[in-house]
C-alpha cells in the first residue's frame, strides 16, 4: 500500500530498527518519533502509515501514541518551549520563568506564537533539578535560567534558529563532597 | 580533595575527560568486564554482587545480587537485561550525569550483569527527553562494538552481547521496570499485575533482570576492588557509597557520592554549602517526590535505607530536595500532586481518581478555600488509595499530602481559618492547570 504522508526515507528508517527486536511492535515509539520529526506533528495520515509499516492497527497506534507526552497530535511551533515546572525547579524561581516567557511571546500554555516560531509547553521533572531553573527547547536543554538569559536565548532562537546557551554534557564542578 | 574518595564521579572529575572509551579504557575501564569473562563462573559473579550488599540505586533499594539469583539458570530461550535510565523521581539527576560524563561504567556494567544471569541482550531504556544523552550512550555503544568488547566472541571467549538503546517518549511511569518493559514492547507504560515478577516472565515473557544506571555503573569497581571492599563503605545494611543529589534552596546545589550513613545535616549544610540566605531549613523530602517529607527536627537522621525509613521516610532516589522557611507546605504538596496527578497511567482507579481529588482539595485550601473537614478527607482519600494499587505509584502519590499534614498540621489549619496563603496571599495558582 503507498504510504499517505511519510517519505520513503522515514519508511526506511523505521524498517531499520526491526532488526533490533524480536517483533516489530517494539519499534513503535521510535518510529511515531520519526514521523513526528518528519511532519513536524503525529497527523492521523502519520499515524495511519505508522501502522501500516508495523503492521499495527491504527488503533493501537493512536493508543501509544496518546500515552506518551512528548507526541505532538497538533502542529507546534518550530521551537517548543518546554519549562519544568516540578518542585525543584518551582523553588528557585520556575514560577518566574514561565510569566516572563508568557509576556515576551505573548502566548498562553499550550499556545503557539502567530508566526509559528515558538509553542509554550509546562512539563514535569527533567533531571535538571541541581541547575533549576531549567528549560528544554526540542532537543536541547537550558539550564540555571534568569529572565534575562531567557531573553537572550528567545533572541537566539529567532535570529539564528538556534542558541550557543545550550547545555552540553552535565556539569557541575561538586563532586564527592568538599575538602 | 573530596572528603570522600568518589568512585562513579572519579573519572570524570579528572580535567579533560570526555568519557570515550579511549580514556575510560586508560581509566582501567573493562578490564574486569575480561576478568569475569575470561575466568569467573557466573554463579561466582553473583555471589560477589550478593556479597558487596549491592541494593538497587534506583528507589526501591532491591540486593542487586538477589535480584539477579532469581533468573532461572536453565530457562531454555532468551533472557534479558534492561538498564533502567528512565530518570524521573522529581529530584533526581545522577543518572544524567553518569550518562553524559562516563557512559562506559554503565556499559560495562551491562556486560557483567548479562555474563551473570546468562542474557545475550540488553535493552537500555531511556527516556525521551534525554537527547543528549541518547546521543552520548549511541556513541558509546559504537566505540564498544567497534573495540569488540561488545557483539560476537567477546575477548575470544565465545560470549556474545547485543546493546541496543530504546528512547521513551515522555512518561514518568515507565520507570517502574514493568511499565518500562511494556514501553520496550511499544505499549502504553503500564505497570502489570505481580507475579509473575520479571525474573521469569519479563520482557516478551522472557525472564528479565531490571537494573538502574547507577546500580550498573559500581558494577565494575564490586568486581575489581571486591565485595569486601563494597561492604566497607556504607552502613551495614547499606553498603556502598552513594550518589545523592541535593537541590532547591541550597547554596550549592549537585549531585554528591558518599558513603551511606551521613547526616543529612552534613550534606545539606557542608556539602550543599547550607542554606541560601542563611534562612531556617523548614522541609527535607531526602528520597525524591515519591518519599515523605522530613523537617529540621530530622537533620541528624543518617542516610541509609534503615535510618530514614525509621524517621518516616524513604531513601529513594537519593534526590534530596530542600525547603527554607518562607516556603508554605500546601504550595509545596500542591505542586507535587500535580506532578502525579499528571503522572498516573490510569490503570487503577483509587490512583487516578485519588489523585485528581487529592490535587482538587490541596488547591481550594491553598487558595482560601478550604474547609477544616478537608483535612480528614485527605486523610481517609489517602487511605483508600494506599495498597490498592497495581504499582508502588498508589502510595508513592499520597506521602506529600500525608507527611505535609503529619508535620505542618498547623499550616493547613492557618489556610483554612485565615481563607488565604500566609505565605503567598496573592496566590493566583500560577502553575495550576496547567496540562
Amino acid at each position: 500500500m503507498k504510504l499517505k504522508i511519510l517519505s520513503d526515507k522515514a519508511k526506511a528508517a523505521i524498517e531499520a530498527e526491526f532488526p533490533k527486536y524480536p517483533d516489530k511492535r517494539s519499534v513503535l515509539l521510535g518510529a511515531l518519533r520519526i514521523a513526528q520529526n518528519e511532519v513536524g506533528y503525529l497527523s492521523e495520515a502519520a499515524m495511519v502509515d505508522v501502522a501500516e509499516i508495523l503492521e499495527l492497527t491504527p488503533v493501537q497506534v493512536y493508543d501509544v501514541a496518546t500515552f506518551y507526552s512528548l507526541y505532538n497530535l497538533k502542529p507546534v511551533g518550530k521551537h517548543v518551549i518546554q519549562v519544568c515546572k516540578t518542585l525543584s525547579c518551582a523553588l528557585v524561581g520556575a514560577g518566574q520563568i514561565i510569566e516572563h516567557i508568557q509576556s515576551r511571546l505573548g502566548i498562553g500554555v499550550g499556545e503557539t506564537t502567530p508566526d509559528g516560531l515558538f509553542s509554550l509547553k509546562l512539563v514535569e521533572c527533567l533531571a535538571s533539578c541541581g541547575t533549576a531553573p531549567m528549560v528544554q527547547i526540542n532537543d536541547r536543554y537550558y539550564e540555571n535560567l534568569t529572565p534575562e538569559k531567557v531573553d537572550r536565548l528567545l533572541d537566539d532562537l529567532r535570529r539564528e534558529g538556534k542558541s550557543a546557551m545550550a547545555s552540553g554534557p552535565f556539569q557541575l564542578p561538586v563532586l564527592g563532597g568538599k575538602s | 580533595m573530596p572528603k570522600y574518595e568518589p568512585v562513579l564521579l572519579k573519572n570524570m572529575s579528572q580535567p579533560g575527560y570526555t568519557g570515550t572509551l579511549d580514556e575510560y579504557r586508560k581509566a582501567g575501564g573493562y578490564t574486569a568486564f575480561e576478568k569475569v569473562l575470561k575466568g569467573i563462573p557466573p554463579s561466582e559473579v553473583i555471589e560477589i554482587v550478593k556479597k558487596s550488599g549491592l541494593r538497587g540505586r534506583g528507589g526501591a533499594g532491591f540486593p542487586t545480587g538477589m535480584k539477579w539469583s532469581f533468573i532461572p539458570k536453565d530457562h531454555p530461550g532468551p533472557k534479558y537485561l534492561c538498564c533502567n535510565a528512565d530518570e524521573s523521581e522529581p529530584g533526581t539527576y545522577k543518572d544524567r550525569q553518569l550518562i553524559e560524563n562516563d557512559p562506559h561504567q554503565m556499559l560495562e556494567g551491562i556486560g557483567i550483569a548479562c555474563y551473570a544471569i546468562g542474557s545475550h541482550n540488553a535493552y537500555i531504556y531511556i527516556r525521551g527527553e534525554f537527547d543528549l544523552g541518547a546521543e552520548i550512550i549511541q556513541r558509546a555503544i559504537r566505540e564498544a562494538y567497534e573495540a569488540k568488547l561488545f557483539g560476537k566472541n567477546i575477548f575470544g571467549t565465545g560470549f556474545d552481547l547485543d546493546v541496543v538503546l530504546h528512547r521513551g517518549a515522555g512518561a514518568y511511569i515507565c520507570g517502574e521496570e514493568t511499565a518500562l518493559l511494556e514501553s520496550i514492547e511499544g505499549k502504553r507504560g503500564k505497570p502489570r499485575t505481580k507475579p509473575p515478577f520479571p525474573a521469569t516472565h519479563g520482557l516478551y515473557q522472557k525472564p528479565t533482570v531490571v537494573n538502574n544506571v547507577e546500580t550498573l555503573a559500581n558494577i565494575p569497581y564490586i568486581i575489581n576492588r571486591g565485595p569486601e571492599w563494597f561492604a566497607s563503605l556504607g552502613t551495614q545494611k547499606s553498603a556502598g557509597m552513594r550518589i545523592f543529589c541535593v537541590s532547591g534552596h541550597v547554596k550549592r546545589p549537585g549531585n554528591f557520592e558518599v558513603p551511606m550513613g551521613i547526616t543529612l545535616r552534613e550534606m545539606i549544610y557542608e556539602h550543599a554549602g547550607g542554606m541560601r540566605g542563611d534562612k531556617r531549613l523548614k522541609a527535607i523530602i531526602p528520597g525524591g517526590a515519591s518519599a515523605p517529607f522530613l523537617t529540621d527536627a530530622h537533620l541528624d537522621v543518617k542516610m541509609d535505607f534503615e535510618s530514614i525509613a525509621q524517621a518516616g521516610s524513604m531513601l529513594g532516589s537519593g534526590a534530596v530536595t530542600v525547603m527554607d522557611e518562607d516556603t508554605c507546605m500546601i504550595w509545596a504538596a500542591m505542586n507535587l500532586m500535580e506532578f502525579f496527578h499528571h503522572e498516573s497511567c490510569g490503570k487503577c482507579t483509587p490512583c487516578r481518581e485519588g489523585s485528581a481529588w487529592l490535587l482538587k482539595i490541596l488547591q481550594r485550601i491553598e487558595t482560601g478555600h478550604g474547609r477544616m473537614e478537608d483535612l480528614d478527607l485527605l486523610v481517609s482519600l489517602s487511605k483508600r488509595i494506599e495498597g490498592r494499587t497495581v504499582c508502588a505509584f498508589g502510595d508513592a502519590e499520597i506521602s506529600p499530602v500525608l507527611s505535609t499534614l503529619k508535620h505542618f498540621r498547623a499550616e493547613y489549619e492557618a489556610h483554612i481559618q485565615e481563607r488565604r496563603c500566609p505565605f503567598r496571599p496573592n496566590v493566583v495558582l500560577a502553575m495550576a492547570g496547567s496540562h
